[in-house]
């Protein structure tokens, strides 16, 4: 285990970098957000030639198998651009749901569908503003051949593009994770407009019936199977705030590197100098932390402890990040003409996802002993 | 069996047969090897795990084994001290020459330098201390003043420092000079190497807010040093002076500023302010706590992420920087906290009605402000981030 990046993981930062700098630039975010739509499908097509969306999956599966960290440097480069997209929901998250969860014949259905981009996931599990993974009150019931869903999903990420949802919901014994189709019965989707112009959902379910094959694994399963998909979706988020990070840091310093006032760059104040070096060691001391979880994960052990330390402090950091941001660019920082703001809205929206900095610290508390 | 796994083995069973059983326990102060040639030993096997490891060359892992090194490569040192944890081992020595000094003297030094200064360094016979800062030269390194002026074969050495570390008790000194009274600032500083008992040097002890004095005030009047004592090349000494300080600020990062064992922060808040449903009762202490052990483990994954990329050939030379003032941050956020959880009891100066660790928690915390000031301050240290680092540029 080695914080260093092995030869193919280079290779593949250096395309992704390349192909989110070309295809998805900020200015085709800012087109996307000024024409109401939430992602470009062509984009999105391309991201699964270029084999991102199999990055976790078996190349059995029709992936490439490279592994979590290869994952996330994907996902941190589609964060430096902020490009949109439903890969983090369905190459990452439900892929894994389905590679834990789910049984043989669901993965040989699923994962290749998943890994040639065909279809665009979502993961519904909270049912209000915030994160309590552990209060699900959508519920499955059995029926004839099936189960009955009834219950209702909030803030669904990529919720209303989704063709396939994987639902949360109680069961008699333990918890059941149901891929519901975009079409199914009784499911009714309302738009949520986020502050950060992406796809989010409520979602709810009216007697919704699945098939019993529709259930991952077709048995319910316990919760630690559950949060381990749940580490997997705060790592995703993690790596996507590192790459929002860099690129909220890097254009500060340019922008400190080229702006003058008082006959000098600005750069050149040691107000502002100190502030920089000292987001700098808050932004290398999370790398680490978010690479080491990583590394945890990816190599088959659940690391919880190690998961929720990367998500609070890099909470933390890109929150700082994207307020000095602001702060740095002055007035022109606070227009919408500038990308600043779309780098806040996002950064906010991700710290809030699967668990801010707050349920973080708590939970690592917990994990600790007291 | 690959060699690196051999050489696993190896290593085991020599600390297995090498190191003393009570050189496997928690170090308690009094026992910290210093070594030199008044070397107090007051646990004799320290002497013996002393002997034997730098019969191994082992004081100094990576050193050449013609100067008593060990010879090792970073990844052998890296499973020596893998091993060395494993058995819960004391480190053999504390040691500035070896941490510091050694490092500069092989890159800058001369064969008769190597030869002269490192094997007992390796050995432990001498005790190095640093003369560097200055009354009128704190952050502003390169003002110092203290001169030496030719004369003969000899340089004679005028002036103070100040902040030696353990100065009453060292046997050497390296110490920058100003050698050209009208170059610029840093073109006209020279590095000496020189024996404390040459006639001339008068120490004197600094008692610091926490009690404790590990610091002095050198006085140096007409101290002649031979000129074949310089180290490195006259009026390019700010070169080994700013490789010296990257290896300190790298050693202090390293050890953390830890100042030996004591309380633990969480077990100290639990037994002092107790738990509710199997929370710390405070919550807002459990927060700060959180935060501070975040940090904390933050730091130590961060000097592995830049061991990893070193070895991985990658660019580190920040690291140095960005690591000390972390610590910095790190130890005086503990020693805040412990004291806060302790309550009055963490405000003790003195006495028997008090625990010992809880004295040494309020001792620990003093020291701990200098944490941010020694080895270069950490707005220091952020200057070099934003110039070195950022790219950021000084007024035109």
């Amino acid at each position: 285990m080695t914080f260093s990046l092995t030869e193919d993981q280079t290779l593949l930062k250096d395309a992704a970098d390349g192909f989110f700098g070309d295809k998805a630039p900020v200015s085709a975010f800012r087109t996307l957000r000024d024409g109401g739509t939430h992602f470009d499908p062509a984009i999105w097509g391309e991201i699964g030639e270029m084999g991102f969306t199999g990055t976790l999956i078996g190349e059995d599966h029709g992936g490439t198998d490279m592994g979590l960290r290869a994952m996330c440097i994907v996902l941190e480069a589609q964060a430096t651009t902020l490009g949109a997209s439903p890969l983090l929901q369905t190459g990452l998250i439900c892929a894994w749901a389905v590679k834990l969860l789910g049984d043989d014949s669901q993965k040989a259905y699923c994962l290749p569908k998943i890994a040639a981009g065909e279809v665009s996931c979502a993961l519904a599990i909270d049912e209000g503003p915030h994160h309590r993974p552990d209060h699900i009150a959508t519920t499955a019931t059995r029926v004839d051949g099936g189960w009955s869903l009834t219950g209702s999903k909030a803030y669904v990420p990529d919720g209303m593009a989704a063709d396939w949802l994987f639902v949360v919901a109680k069961m008699e014994s333990g918890i059941g994770v149901f891929v519901v189709d975009r079409q199914a019965k009784g499911v009714t989707r309302i738009a949520r407009g986020s502050v950060d112009s992406r796809d989010f959902a409520d979602i709810s379910f009216q007697d919704s019936v699945v098939q019993d094959y529709l259930l991952l694994g077709q048995a319910p399963c316990d919760g630690d199977k559950l949060t381990q998909v749940l580490d997997i979706a705060r790592l995703g988020v993690c790596a996507e705030m590192m790459g929002l990070a860099r690129a909220a840091f890097t254009m500060t310093l340019d922008y400190l590197k080229t702006r003058s006032q008082f006959g000098q760059l600005i750069g050149s104040f040691q107000a502002l100098q100190h502030r920089m070096a000292a987001m700098m060691v808050e932004m290398e001391l999370t790398r680490s932390c978010v690479v080491d979880a990583i590394l945890r994960v990816d190599a088959g052990k659940p690391s919880p402890d190690a998961v929720s330390l990367a998500k609070a402090r890099a909470g933390d950091t890109i929150n700082l990040v994207t307020n000095e941001m602001i702060q740095m660019h002055g007035g022109i920082g606070m227009t919408d003409a500038h990308d600043s703001g779309f780098y806040i809205k996002r950064a906010r929206v991700l710290e809030a996802m699967y668990g801010s900095s707050a349920f973080h610290r708590d939970r690592w508390a917990k994990l600790n002993g007291y | 069996m690959t060699d690196i796994d051999a050489f696993r083995a190896d290593t085991r069973a020599w600390l297995e047969s090498n190191c003393p059983p009570s050189m496997r326990t928690p170090m308690p102060e009094g026992e910290v090897v210093w070594g030199g040639r008044n070397a107090v030993f007051k646990n004799p096997d320290s002497k013996l795990w002393l002997e034997m490891m730098a019969s191994k060359g082992w004081t100094a892992p990576m050193w050449p084994t013609q100067f008593g090194g060990g010879g090792l490569s970073s990844e052998q040192n890296r499973v020596l001290q893998d091993e060395l944890r494993r058995i819960n081992a004391r480190p053999a020595i504390m040691s500035f020459g070896i941490w510091m000094f050694g490092p500069v003297i092989l890159e800058f030094g001369t064969e008769e330098q190597k030869q002269t200064y490192l094997p007992d360094m390796v050995h432990g016979r001498t005790w190095w201390c640093q003369g560097y800062s200055e009354p009128g030269a704190g952050s502003d390194l390169a003002g110092l003043q203290t001169k030496a002026v030719e004369d003969g074969d000899d340089y004679v050495v005028n002036g103070q420092k100040v902040w030696t570390s353990y100065a009453n008790h060292a046997d050497m000194m390296l110490c920058l000079v100003r050698t050209h009274p009208t170059a610029p600032k840093h073109e006209g500083i020279s590095v000496l190497l020189f024996d404390m008992k040459t006639p001339g040097i008068e120490t004197r002890p600094i008692k610091l807010i926490s009690g404790s004095s590990p610091f002095c005030e050198t006085f140096l009047s007409d101290v002649r040093v031979p000129k074949s004592q310089m180290l490195g090349p006259k009026n390019r000494g700010w070169d080994v002076a700013k490789r010296i300080l990257q290896f300190e600020r790298t050693n202090i990062s390293a050890s953390g500023f830890g100042s030996g064992a004591g309380l633990d922060l969480v077990d100290t808040a639990k037994e002092a302010i107790g738990l509710e449903d199997g929370k710390l009762a405070n919550s807002d202490l459990r927060s700060r706590i959180t935060k501070q052990r975040m940090y904390e483990r933050a730091f130590h994954l961060t000097m592995r992420r830049g061991q990893d990329e070193a070895k991985a050939g990658g660019e580190v030379s920040h690291y140095a920087s960005v690591l000390k003032i972390a610590a910095a941050k790190l130890n005086q956020d503990k020693t805040e906290l412990m004291v806060e959880a302790l309550g009055m009891e963490g405000l003790g100066w003195a006495g028997d009605n008090y625990r010992p660790e809880a004295l040494k928690a309020t001792r620990d915390w003093l020291r701990a402000k200098a944490n941010s000031i020694e080895g270069g301050t950490s707005e220091v240290n952020l200057n070099i981030v934003a110039k070195r680092v950022l790219g950021l540029r000084d007024h035109q």
